[in-house]
């Protein structure tokens, strides 16, 4: 119950509303805090200083429905290129449902459809003529339980480029793209065998090569390492730190420990009275976690709700 | 004084140990799972009898006569009649089975579970098609009558093969249709997902990905569908199938097809009619019939284990 009122209350309400002096309690003193950037373009939620050409989405007013449901309300905020993104939040926010609207990947449940807009290297994803086929070629996504098809690991890697109509030699895409998701060495010798032999780090790794076999532009990770021990985590997290050099990785994750360690911006999202999800505060990583400009989001990352 | 604790830990152990080696007998388990022992060994036992009756009684013909049963046409001796025509006529029913309603079934199943939208019309066919698959097989017997028999005649040739054939296929169209669903549906979809995310068509991903994961389902469903039609003996009744006898014509293929039919089920069923001299006849066929259809349930069985796809 608690957790609703605070949600309500306004952004900048006063601390002790619950009749008591709050302690805080910050997540991380290990951040330096002179890194920090300006909060100069901070007046909107989101609205981070990026220049026009490292934007890779432009979200405007986004809402995203199931049916007449409203799961993630009027959210605005702008993915930088060569970045990796964190959407963090309680669950049930929306942080999957908005992270699925991406790559209009939520095209296939029939009751969802979004209001506003999202614009991609500022073309409408949802405009009338654009193909969702090709859209999710170059916004690919790794999903929350690894899910290799259950053929070999080479043919797992090998579909999209097939389906796409890669002209050159398959043997060196594969292996390229085993190379760059960090599991060539544990598969190399067993690239007959089925994908789904492998452990569950190693199919996630799999997956990872399986979305950049296409070569895609961005990477969009729904809490890629929820299934995962730690040991397997971490090397992922390794992974997407050496992706971002040529990708841009929008991350959903329920970790927030994960969002401090992994990622450059974070973006914090909770739910709404009505259960939909909305943007508190988007901010370089080491901000949010430093000086949070919200009370929800100082709350959420100090675990006092979520 | 310091052996207090170490008594009051003595007691203590006994006490623990006089209660769970108490060793009550909890007499409802034990009556119970006596009462369903019961139920499961008064099932096996009507089973057992009557494949012991038809055994006994049938398995002498067919090793007196051997081949010579399996071949001969019907006739209106005990000594001399067989199922030859029986066997032929029912395979041509299962190849009708297996052209129309397997591609057919099939189809439908993939538009249902994969293109058609979750629309109040989609609904209303799945309701449809699983009502469908529990309407008595007479009725269908009557829909080819009605259809095949009176209306297509000219096609068909009346009381034919390919009435007889078309009616089975729509028999069992329902249950392809369903089992099929089935099959597609237990492909995650998370694997559709997957397929989808590295920017497959709804094509591809069906082609390459649910199709081939839900075959190994599907064949199982449609083999067993195949099993279902092979012991119906209601609908070829109606639309046709020879009782009695008849001579084969099996001159042409359209003469085939627009010819007259019999069918295994159909001959047991004429049989168990015809004076007691037949008797033994009756149970030999049904144990031809039993034979073929434990095949046909083996080779499901064993498609589904070979090639089942676990998630």
């Amino acid at each position: 119950m608690a957790v609703r009122t605070r949600v309500n209350a306004p952004a900048e309400g006063k601390r002790d509303d619950r009749g008591g002096p709050t302690i805080r309690v910050m997540a991380t003193n290990t951040l330096d805090e002179s890194e920090q950037i300006a909060p100069a373009a901070m007046d909107q939620p989101g609205d981070l200083d990026f220049a026009e050409d490292e934007v890779v989405f432009d979200l405007q007013s986004l809402s995203c429905f199931y049916g007449s449901f409203r799961a993630v309300r009027e959210i605005s905020l702008r993915v930088p290129r060569n970045k990796i993104t964190a959407l963090i939040g309680p669950s049930g926010c929306g942080k999957s449902t908005l992270l699925r609207s991406f790559n209009r990947m939520n095209d296939l449940i029939d009751s969802a459809h979004i209001e506003g807009s999202i614009l991609y290297h500022g073309v409408d994803l949802y405009a009338d003529g654009v193909d969702a086929v090709e859209v999710r070629r170059r916004i690919g996504m790794v999903f929350q339980k690894p899910n290799p098809f259950p053929k070999s690991i080479y043919d797992n890697v090998a579909f999209g480029p097939r389906v796409a109509g890669y002209k050159g030699k398959m043997e060196e895409l594969v292996e390229r793209s085993l190379k760059r998701a960090a599991i060539w060495d544990e598969v190399k010798d067993k690239l007959k065998e089925p994908g789904t032999a492998l452990s569950g780090g190693q199919q996630q790794r799999l997956c990872i090569a399986r979305a950049i076999a296409v070569e895609p532009d961005v990477i969009l990770m729904d809490e890629p390492c929820s299934a995962l021990d730690p040991i397997a985590t971490l090397k992922i997290e390794e992974l997407m730190r050496e992706l971002k050099e040529n990708f841009t990785i929008v991350i959903v994750t329920h970790n927030m420990q994960q969002a401090a360690r992994a990622s450059d911006y974070t973006a914090f999202l909770t739910m709404g009275e009505d259960r939909a999800g909305y943007l508190v505060e988007m901010a370089p990583t080491q901000k949010l976690f430093t000086s949070p400009e919200n009370r929800l989001t100082e709350d959420y990352i100090t675990g006092r709700f979520g | 004084m310091a052996s207090t604790p170490r008594a009051q830990a003595r007691t203590g152990a006994e006490s623990v140990r006089r209660a769970i080696e108490g060793g009550r007998t909890d007499w409802w388990s034990v009556t119970f799972q006596g009462f369903l022992v019961l139920l499961l060994l008064l099932t096996l036992g009507v089973l057992a009898w009557l494949l012991t009756v038809v055994f006994v009684n049938g398995v002498p013909v067919l090793a007196e006569r051997g081949f010579d049963f399996l071949t001969s046409p019907l006739a209106s001796r005990a000594e001399a009649a067989g199922v030859g025509q029986a066997i032929v006529g029912s395979l041509y029913l299962m190849f009708f089975v297996v052209i129309l309603s397997f591609p057919l079934g099939i189809g439908a199943a993939v538009y249902l579970e994969e293109y058609a939208h979750d629309s109040w019309s989609t609904r209303l066919i799945n309701t449809g098609v699983r009502n469908l698959a529990g309407v008595p097989s007479i009725v269908y017997g009557l829909l080819g009558l009605a259809i095949f028999v009176v209306a297509l005649a000219d096609f068909t040739g009346g009381r034919s093969l390919t009435s007889g054939g078309l009616t089975m296929a729509i028999l069992v169209l329902p249950i392809v249709i369903i089992t099929s669903a089935e099959a597609l549906r237990a492909v995650p979809e998370a694997i559709r997902e997957a397929a989808f995310g590295v920017g497959a068509t709804r094509w591809e991903v069906v082609r390459s990905h649910v199709l081939p994961y839900a075959a190994p389902g599907i064949f199982t469903g449609t083999i067993l569908s195949m099993a279902r039609a092979f012991g119906e003996t209601a609908p070829l009744i109606l639309v046709g199938a020879v009782i009695g006898g008849f001579n084969v014509e099996y001159d042409s293929v359209v003469g085939t097809l627009q010819g007259r039919y019999t069918a295994l089920p159909t001959v047991v069923y004429d049989w168990a009619r015809k004076p007691a001299s037949f008797g033994p006849n009756v149970y030999a066929a049904i144990v031809v019939l039993i034979v073929v259809l434990l095949l046909v349930n083996a080779l499901a069985i064993y498609l589904r284990n070979r090639f089942e796809q676990r998630w």
